[in-house]
């Protein structure tokens, strides 16, 4: 507890201490780390459907494993986009 | 009580340790972006970048040319070997799956792009070089800027212009009250989304990786290279060392893999431009 009180009293103090570019700059660090976060949800269950409706797919047709692969990578390249639109607004508020 | 007073004074001791890779403060901090992307010119106008571009021309170029040159009544070997792997897989696994026999034509074509890409991103694992020529936004937008002009020149010269943007802009099996909605949603996706998605993917794939290269280097630097504590935190330095082979390792998997995915989307742009749905 004492430890947790004297952590929290040192960062009150080091924000204290910060002009308001700096503080800018850290808030867009912390939004920056939270919008990659959020982008990620989504495309990850997308990603998650996709592979493992293919493989079904695969496992119940294996003549069909060639055709089912290309447009599984389409499918993965298209709703991979989004989260990698949230990692560039996380480079664009983090570096830019 | 005791406990966590003392966790906290060899937690601060830790951090004080570390060496800190760019700028003052406490523990470790990332550089700035630019000095890991922006590369000095070596001659004005050229920089790494640019001389990877180039060489990346060249090495598909002379490799073709070579094995152009072998003969081909034998069983190939060597560059022709490799060149009658690469122009298989080219018309195998991306034109017969996407745009179908009456693809083949766009062999040469797509066999340029795939080559191009992938040997931009190959660097990027490469020792002392380092640096995927993808990873700067200027080589996948033109490629992406080309890809547009070639697949809305391909539909306007086997459809016409008038029924080309006629298939984008209304397509048939709508009813009419709903071209309201599908018209803007159809121009803003084929005509901007399309090159952006495409340029976007590839330099963020590759952006991402190179700066997960970078971050694990820089961890295991700092850790390996501490001034206090050695004993605690080399062994630590060994486990972002570890992760950094197995994420070069994963990076060559992601090369090939853009470098698929981008020629795969440009066949199914052509292949669509060609033949109007019906």
């Amino acid at each position: 507890m004492e430890a947790l009180t004297r952590i929290a009293h040192v960062s009150a103090r080091v924000a204290a201490e910060l002009t308001p570019a700096e503080l800018k700059a850290n808030s867009a660090a912390q939004m920056a780390g939270l919008a990659y976060g959020l982008a990620a949800i989504g495309p990850g269950i997308g990603i998650g459907m996709i592979f493992g409706k293919a493989i079904e797919a695969m496992a119940r047709q294996p003549e069909s494993a060639g055709m089912v692969r290309t447009t599984m990578f389409l499918g993965v390249a298209f709703t991979e986009a989004l989260a990698l639109i949230g990692f560039v607004a996380f480079i664009l508020l983090k570096f830019a | 009580m005791l406990l966590t007073q003392i966790a906290n004074q060899k937690f601060a001791q830790i951090t004080a340790g570390l060496v800190p890779s760019a700028g003052e403060g406490r523990g470790f901090s990332f550089p700035e972006i630019n000095s890991i992307l922006r590369w000095k010119d070596v001659v004005p106008g050229i920089n790494k970048v640019i001389i990877i571009g180039i060489l990346a021309t060249l090495i598909g170029i002379v490799l073709f040319l070579v094995a152009a040159m072998k003969d081909g009544s034998k069983a190939p070997k060597g560059a022709r070997n490799l060149a009658e792997v690469i122009v298989e897989f080219i018309e195998k696994n991306i034109i017969m799956e996407t745009m179908g026999k009456s693809g083949l034509g766009w062999t040469p074509f797509l066999l340029c792009v795939f080559l191009f890409v992938y040997i931009c991103n190959i660097p990027g694992i490469i020792p002392f070089i380092q640096m995927p020529a993808t990873a700067r936004m200027g080589v996948p937008m033109f490629m992406a800027l080309m890809i547009w002009v070639v697949f809305n020149a391909t539909g306007i010269k086997h459809q016409g212009a008038l029924g080309y943007f006629k298939g984008v802009l209304f397509p048939p099996g709508v009813p009419k009250a709903l071209y309201i909605l599908v018209t803007p949603i159809e121009l803003i996706s084929t005509m901007v989304v399309r090159p952006f998605s495409l340029a976007v993917r590839l330099f963020a794939n590759m952006l991402a990786g190179h700066l997960l290269l970078v971050i694990f280097a820089l961890l295991s630097q700092s850790l390996i290279q501490a001034e206090t504590m050695r004993v605690f935190l080399i062994p630590i330095g060994v486990l972002p060392f570890g992760l950094l082979i197995f994420l070069t390792a994963f990076e060559i998997l992601v090369a090939f893999l853009q470098a698929y995915i981008f020629t795969v989307l440009t066949a199914v742009y052509i292949g669509g431009a060609t033949h109007p749905e019906h």
